[in-house]
């Protein structure tokens, strides 16, 4: 029973992968995009990954999904124009077989990998009591492959650089996006009031939790992030100037933070990121917490987009609200 | 005891099940957005309803029920709020076009 529908759901996802693929009109697209992100949540949780899975749902599905479909939006004035136009027979047999070539070293990769699988599962399990914290996902990400965590972080901040380089010279250190504005009475409104605090409050145990069970910054982070979001998009908050120097602090104090607590462990332990003996588990503490609100802001900041609005000078006295 | 809550969650839940079926046929056979959102929601709402009330007696413990029942509030109000979003946004574009 369990084997027909794991064979049901893997089916499904390769031809919503097929869909996705083919789709002539973009925002069709994105909806298989997305849905197909929730479904491979689904296969995590069937293969006992619910680390995975939460971070694909927020992530994968959710998050990426938003940026898409902003996208979309974007594109609309082209898309009649992009959807008139045909590739030539070479350039389309020169892509077919490209896309054949690499989904043939892929699979040959996977096919090749021995049996069983390399693994340091074990050396990690064994290990896991030394960082004080349960969960190993976490045990992983912020001691034993910290250094993956701080660049991901930092690749994260830089990516927020990037999109904020693409405004034009007169939005510089404004207000990213449309200001949006809502009937106050109106649904999304409702949602935006009520929703926030039961989310915020979900956040919060998912980053308290992924100590010990699945969640953790990320997950958290992409839940605060849309909470933010929502009441933006209500017209009931405004998104930040970006010039805001609070803003500015937030976004750089977790990458700050870990590479500060990366010296410590130099100069403790004898390593960048080593922790010394009975320091992993406050250390961890102190980078997550400071990568929390990096990454709300870098998430958040990201769907908003390149400042568009509200040129000039901050006036003085606004900290960056 | 145990038997007739097995056959109470099976019931609700085979019940739950038929919503969905309805709601998604409703949603690929009906003619414009409001009636494809009119059966959208009953498959939300009275399916999820009678999955939550039908999978409730077998929850191990209190706690596992109340995030349960939490889950379908959070489905409900988002459910609701979305489709009026949904019904809104169709409404302009007739008006518009």
């Amino acid at each position: 029973m369990t084997t027909l529908l794991s064979l049901v759901v893997a089916l499904l996802l390769l031809w919503l992968a097929l869909w996705t693929v083919v789709a002539r009109d973009a925002f069709v697209a994105v909806a298989g995009f997305v849905v197909y992100g929730l479904l491979l949540s689904l296969v995590w949780v069937r293969l006992a990954g619910i680390d995975v899975a939460l971070t694909e749902a927020a992530i994968g599905g959710g998050l990426t999904g938003a940026l898409l479909l902003g996208a979309v939006g974007r594109l609309r004035g082209t898309e009649a124009a992009a959807a008139a136009e045909r590739s030539g027979a070479g350039t389309r047999a020169f892509a077919a077989l490209l896309s054949l070539g690499v989904t043939m070293v892929l699979a040959l990769c996977v096919l090749a990998l021995p049996e069983p699988a390399p693994t340091l599962a074990p050396q990690a399990a064994d290990n896991l009591p030394a960082t004080g914290v349960g969960n190993p996902i976490t045990g992983v990400l912020l001691a034993f492959r910290a250094l993956d965590t701080l660049l991901e972080a930092i690749v994260l901040v830089i990516a927020l650089l990037a999109v904020w380089s693409l405004a034009p010279d007169r939005f510089w250190g404004g207000r990213p996006g449309p200001r949006y504005a809502a009937d106050p009475d109106g649904v999304l409104s409702y949602l935006a009031r009520v929703l926030p605090p039961i989310g915020i409050v979900v956040g919060l145990y998912l980053f308290w939790a992924g100590a010990d069970h699945p969640g953790g910054k990320f997950q958290s982070a992409t839940i605060l992030a849309a909470m933010w979001l929502l009441v933006q998009m209500a017209g009931l908050g405004d998104a930040p100037r970006i010039d805001g120097r609070w803003l500015r602090t937030g976004i750089v104090v977790g990458p700050l933070a870990f590479v500060a607590v990366g010296l410590l462990g130099a100069w403790q332990a004898g390593a960048f990121l080593g922790f010394a003996d009975g320091w992993a588990k406050p250390m961890i503490v102190v980078i997550e917490l400071a990568l929390l609100p990096t990454l709300v802001l870098v998430l958040a900041l990201l769907l908003n987009g390149a400042p568009a609005r509200n040129s000039g000078k901050m006036p003085a006295g606004d900290g960056g609200r | 005891m145990s038997v007739v809550l097995d056959v109470f969650s099976i019931v609700a839940i085979v019940a739950g099940l038929v919503f969905f079926l309805a709601g998604t046929v409703g949603l690929l056979r009906f003619p414009d957005a409001y009636t494809r959102l009119h059966a959208l929601t009953k498959a939300d709402n009275l399916g999820v309803a009678l999955l939550v009330t039908g999978l409730l007696p077998q929850m191990d413990g209190l706690l596992a029920a109340l995030k349960l029942l939490l889950v379908w509030l959070l489905l409900m109000l988002s459910s609701a709020a979305v489709s009026q979003l949904i019904a809104h946004s169709a409404r302009r574009r007739e008006c518009g076009e």
